[in-house]
Formats: structure tokens, C-alpha cells, sequence
């Protein structure tokens, strides 16, 4: 979901950073906010972080012969709301455009629109809505975390196709394309993502019981008694 | 089934689940290595690359090069480092957590709270 630095034409490279800036603003200032009202979910707050620096790091091979990145912002989007992984994300992308020559800063707004603005909120709407229905915490996880994953892709999809639309059958031959490039590689990606967020979330629910009811998470906290 | 082996019953299911979660994240590593087709000449190719690739068929030329541009060994490592980086946090705070809830454990866990 890397866009190569220069591979949007500068109208789009401006357009997809301006709609990217709000959220990463409002995630920075959610995340002061969250560790000045929350001190016990920092550490948390940095695992989660560290969980998509290592995610995004590692390049996973699938079966189609390519290889591509799980982007690891699904499980701290469900743990602390997406606007947080909006700053985290882009710290990520920052790191890898900046060092690594992967992405890019012209194309970082895109980046970020991709891989921490969708990616999250599809994770956490996906969560909200299947715990509306009782599905069982772990198996939600699963399920929105893997969808973020091809969230983030199909957005990918569609900034390239918006940039690239093909001269015969336009935008959604170009989508087509794209799409069809990243979406079989990225299913078995996808599903990978999934069950490394469910071992953490598991391993988190056993020692960090405390943190995760203070966000909400693990047995429902019996009517809170008052929060000094 | 019975009653008797509940208590052992739910330790061997709290074991089975992450340890068949973990044969799956092998299983999803290891079949790609074994039946992917060979696209051209190198295995596994980023789909990243790839799309770049697609937009220079185009005709399109990148209007900016990245600031800095490691080269394929150096880059390497700095992927290593960015793992690294993200690792040694992630299990840094899973340790603390492990430590803290094993101390409790151990101490009978204090219902007030501690600091």
C-alpha cells in the first residue's frame, strides 16, 4: 500500500495530504489526551504502536508469488478509537519514507489516508458492529482486523486508479487492475494480520486485565463505582 | 463430558487455541514458499513495486525522488532496525505486564490498589 515517492502527480499528492491532515492533528491531540486521562493505558498505548512498527516492517510472502505488508493499525484502532493510529500510522510512514525509500513524502498523504485513516475506522466500525450482534470478542477482532488490512488495500487501489484511469475504460477499468494486483496477494496477508492481533489481544487480556477494562475491553465492568 | 476434568479441561483449551493460531501463522508462511508460481525472475516481488511498475507502463514519470535512497544491503537492515525497534517495545511491555500480573499471583492479588 506504499505509493512510491512521486507516483501521485502533484495535484493528487496535495489533495489526499489535505484530507489526510485533520485526522492526524486530531489523533495527536487524542493521544496527549488519552495519556494525560488514562495514564494506566500508556504502556498499552506503546505496544500498540510498537505492534505496527514491527507489522509494517516485515515484508510477508503469499501465494501468488508476491510478497506485501500487513500494516499492523487494526488492533490499537479497536483498542483506543482510530484517530490514535491516524499519528501512529503516520510516524510508521514517516520512518519509511524518510529511511527506507519506501513510500514516500510526496505520496505520504495518501499513505496515511490509506493505511491509518480507512484501515482503522474499518477495523473499528467492523468491531462495533459485529459486538452489536454478540459476536464473541476474539472472533470480531479477527474479522475486523483482516478486513482493515484489505481496506487498506482497496483505498491503495483507488488513489492509483484516481491518479492512473485507464485511457479505455476509465476509472474502474484502472481500479480493476489495481485491485486485482493487491487482492489475492493480500487475503492470506490479511488473514495472518488477524491471527497475530488475536494472539496479542489473548496474551493481553491474560496479564493486562487492569489496562483493557480501564478502555473498555474484557469482562463488562459491573456498573464503575466512582472514578476519583 | 464429565465433571471431574473440568479444571484440566479448560487449562488444555486455553492452551489448544493459541497454539493452533500459531501452526496457522506458520501454515500461511510456509505454503507460499512451496506452491507460488515464479513471477519473472525474482521470487516474491512487492506488490508495492509491482503497482509502481504498472504506473510506469503508463508512460508516467515520477516528478520526485526520495530524499535518501539506501541501497539493497543497507536497506535491509534498516527494515531489520524498524522490527527491531517495534519488537523490543512490544515485548518490553508484554514482559511488564507478565512480570506484574506473575507477582500478584504469587502475592494472592491485594484487592486494593497499587501504585
Amino acid at each position: 500500500m506504499h505509493i512510491a515517492e512521486g507516483f501521485l502527480p502533484p495535484a493528487h499528492a496535495v489533495a489526499w495530504t489535505v484530507a489526510a491532515a485533520p485526522f492526524v492533528v486530531h489523533g495527536a491531540r487524542q493521544v496527549i489526551k488519552l495519556s494525560k486521562e488514562k495514564p494506566e493505558a500508556r504502556l498499552l498505548l506503546a505496544a500498540a504502536g510498537a505492534f505496527t512498527f514491527v507489522l509494517s516492517a516485515i515484508k510477508l510472502p503469499s501465494v501468488t508469488g508476491s510478497s506485501s505488508h500487513a500494516t499492523g493499525t487494526g488492533i490499537g484502532a479497536i483498542l483506543f478509537r482510530p484517530p490514535v493510529m491516524a499519528f501512529l500510522a503516520t510516524i510508521v510512514l514517516i520512518f519509511q519514507a524518510v529511511l527506507l525509500a519506501h513510500g514516500g513524502l510526496t505520496t505520504l498523504g495518501a499513505n496515511v489516508f490509506a493505511m491509518g485513516i480507512v484501515g482503522p475506522w474499518t477495523a473499528y466500525a467492523t468491531f462495533r458492529g459485529l459486538r452489536g450482534v454478540r459476536v464473541g470478542e476474539t472472533a470480531a477482532i479477527f474479522v475486523a482486523v483482516a478486513l482493515a488490512n484489505i481496506a487498506t488495500y482497496a483505498t491503495t487501489s483507488v488513489q492509483l486508479a484516481l491518479a492512473f484511469p485507464d485511457p479505455a475504460s476509465g476509472f474502474l477499468g484502472a481500479f480493476a487492475k489495481f485491485a486485482g494486483l493487491f487482492a489475492v496477494t493480500q487475503v492470506p496477508l490479511a488473514i495472518t494480520e488477524g491471527i497475530l492481533a488475536v494472539l496479542l489481544f489473548r496474551a493481553l487480556a491474560r496479564i493486562a486485565t487492569r489496562e483493557l477494562n480501564v478502555l473498555g475491553f474484557g469482562r463488562p465492568a459491573s456498573k464503575e463505582s466512582s472514578h476519583v | 463430558m464429565s465433571e471431574i476434568t473440568t479444571e484440566r479441561q479448560k487449562t488444555g483449551r486455553s492452551l489448544f487455541a493459541p497454539l493452533a493460531l500459531v501452526v496457522a501463522l506458520i501454515a500461511l508462511w510456509v505454503i507460499p514458499m512451496l506452491v507460488a508460481p515464479r513471477v519473472g525472475e525474482e521470487h516474491f516481488v512487492g506488490t508495492d513495486a509491482q503497482a509502481t511498475e504498472m504506473v510506469e507502463d503508463t508512460g508516467y514519470q515520477p516528478w520526485f525522488a526520495p530524499v535518501f535512497s539506501p541501497s539493497g544491503e543497507v536497506e535491509s537492515g534498516l527494515f531489520a532496525l524498524q522490527a527491531a525497534l517495534g519488537a523490543s517495545v512490544l515485548f518490553y511491555v508484554i514482559g511488564y505486564f507478565h512480570g506484574r500480573s506473575r507477582t500478584e499471583r504469587a502475592l494472592g492479588r491485594t484487592s486494593s490498589e497499587d501504585d
